[in-house]
């Protein structure tokens, strides 16, 4: 049994290793390994096109993971008191958008919003007046945030709403026996105790946003996020400055994921 | 304001954002499925069941999606459940919870980056070259069937163990010393108390890895090389390579339908196995 349990932990951690061990080559062949060289790390951090694919990454899941956690949150409360039917139908959404498949979700906002700019954007340009300056709505950061928030949203809404299951409802009615008010009783009683659930919400979300390659490949429109960049390497072969940002960007996403645990972990405790 | 009026306010912009990134875009595929492909692509508005007539044109991908779904399905389970089982009953408490972090982790981190690292290990100069100098030669692995369920299994063995980690975890010990107690060998054990009793992992663990991979796109891209290709696949070429939006919304549409009455199925296959054993349940 000890063996086994060895050996799936080799495969789960080998193909990691191989693409950090194959970043270090000095060769330029990716497969046939020449010495160690940080080089290629240095390529990777000059390319402007890395950069840039970084950047609009970075932007993206920053701007998802705030609005996630913010709407999600303020879902997961309001959804507390809230009983019936209308509960019911947004319990529904909740699992569909995490059931859906998130190629599918790609593909229904791709047509869905071009349908809807293309109806839109001849309306736009004649109330505008000039035809030249009048702004044009299109595909890019923006319906990729809106399809990233709508997804992580729903993760966050059920991961805040587990937390706030856990919690005394005594300590709500105590706090409004004591003269609370309702923004009062969610500020100083309610948000500190799920904070830690809310702050692993922000961090799981950015990590989806950064990662996710299927959603961002129909609905990016010209953008080009990282993942986006490093697919469309790949299909021309695998390099080491593929490695290089590869493994850049596990080991952030490790850092992430350790402060996700170690914040989950201290709220447990208190 | 009321208490009622400020849940609704609380829980009006998800609300919003559901619909109108959820509800509508879903409505559109409903809608274009029914209709035409315009002369240089995207949509003409039309009610016609031609898509759906059109359907076996892409037999295929969906041939290969439903076999592989929960051939992967079934191979995940079967590795996960030992390691779930050795990390869960076998460990010592101390070293438990590390352990399984170190087994999740890499679900969190790009699964782009985790299978394009299979075309290393599988490609010529991987595995087959390894193998060849050993004498087993003309091994062919990368772009193959095998090469796909490979990174299938170690894409998802994470969400699989997951569940059932937790479900054997909250499992008594006392009941296993009680049925070696009684006499029960330790397969009979295994068997009759501990397999029944972490069902609902099972059947969470192997439902979230079938949900993920019906969609699944990255994985027969990168390692069955476009001779493996799943509806994923498909409904990448028909939105951005041949552009027929009707046609593809009639394959996402079928999908999603397929997806529905085999996850109600598997619901009701679930809940009756757990009923029939509530003599068994202590829980």
């Amino acid at each position: 049994m000890r063996v086994y349990t060895i050996a799936v932990y080799v495969f789960l951690y080998a193909p990691i290793a191989i693409i950090a061990l194959f970043s270090f080559n000095a060769g330029r062949h990716a497969s046939d390994f020449q010495g160690f060289s940080a080089q290629w790390y240095g390529r990777a951090l000059s390319n402007p096109f890395v950069m840039d694919a970084l950047e609009t990454s970075l932007i993206v899941a920053f701007i998802t993971a705030s609005l996630a956690s913010i709407l999600g949150t303020l879902a997961a409360v309001g959804l507390q008191g809230l009983r019936g039917p209308a509960r019911a139908v947004f319990d529904a959404l909740i699992y569909i958008a995490v059931m859906i498949p998130g190629i599918v979700i790609g593909i229904a906002t791709l047509i869905a919003l071009v349908t809807v700019f293309d109806v839109m954007n001849p309306w736009i340009e004649s109330l505008w007046g000039d035809a030249d300056g009048a702004p044009t709505l299109s595909m890019g950061k923006g319906s990729l945030i809106a399809a990233h928030t709508m997804f992580t949203m729903a993760l966050v809404v059920i991961i805040v709403r587990a937390r706030l299951g856990t919690l005394e409802r005594s300590l709500g009615e105590a706090s409004a026996d004591l003269y609370a008010t309702p923004l009062g009783t969610f500020r100083q009683v309610t948000l500190p105790l799920i904070a830690p659930a809310v702050l692993a919400g922000f961090l799981l979300s950015f990590t989806f946003s950064f990662d996710d390659f299927i959603i961002a490949f129909f609905v990016a429109g010209s953008e080009t996020t990282l993942p986006i960049y490093i697919f469309s390497s790949i299909r021309r072969g695998v390099t080491p400055e593929i490695n290089a940002i590869g493994t850049m960007v596990m080991l952030a996403s490790l850092v992430l994921l350790i402060a996700a645990q170690l914040i989950l972990r201290r709220g447990d405790r208190k | 304001m009321t208490q009622r009026t400020r849940n609704w306010l609380l829980i009006a912009p998800s609300g919003a954002l559901l619909l109108v990134m959820l509800v509508l875009p879903l409505s559109f595929v409903f809608v274009f499925s029914f209709g035409e492909r315009g002369l240089s692509g995207g949509y003409v508005p039309a009610f016609t069941l031609e898509q759906y007539a059109n359907l076996p044109a892409r037999w295929t991908a969906f041939k290969n999606t439903l076999i592989l779904a929960p051939l992967g399905t079934l191979a995940a389970l079967l590795i996960a459940y030992p390691l779930a089982y050795q990390l869960a009953v076998r460990t010592d408490p101390k070293w438990k919870t590390l352990l399984l972090v170190l087994v999740i982790v890499p679900f969190w981190t790009s699964i782009l980056i985790r299978s394009y690292a299979w075309i290393y290990i599988l490609g010529g100069q991987g595995l087959p070259a390894l193998l060849e100098s050993v004498g087993i030669e003309n091994v062919r692995l990368i772009y193959t069937p095998y090469a796909v369920t490979i990174g299938i299994i170690y894409g998802y063995l994470p969400l699989m163990v997951f569940p059932i980690y937790v479900a054997l975890d909250r499992l008594d010990t006392g009941l296993l010393e009680a049925s070696s107690d009684l006499g029960a060998r330790p397969l009979t054990t295994l068997l009759k108390v501990t397999l029944p009793l972490s069902l609902p992992g099972v059947a969470t663990g192997c439902m979230l890895v079938f949900i993920l991979l019906m969609g699944e796109f990255l994985i027969p891209a990168l390692l069955g090389g476009g001779k493996v290709f799943f509806v994923g696949n498909a409904l990448v070429d028909l939105f951005l390579q041949s552009r027929n939006w009707a046609f593809g919304s009639a394959v996402a549409f079928t999908l999603i339908v397929i997806m529905l009455i085999t996850i109600t199925i598997y619901m009701r296959l679930i809940a009756r196995l757990q009923t029939g054993r509530e003599d068994v349940a202590v829980m």
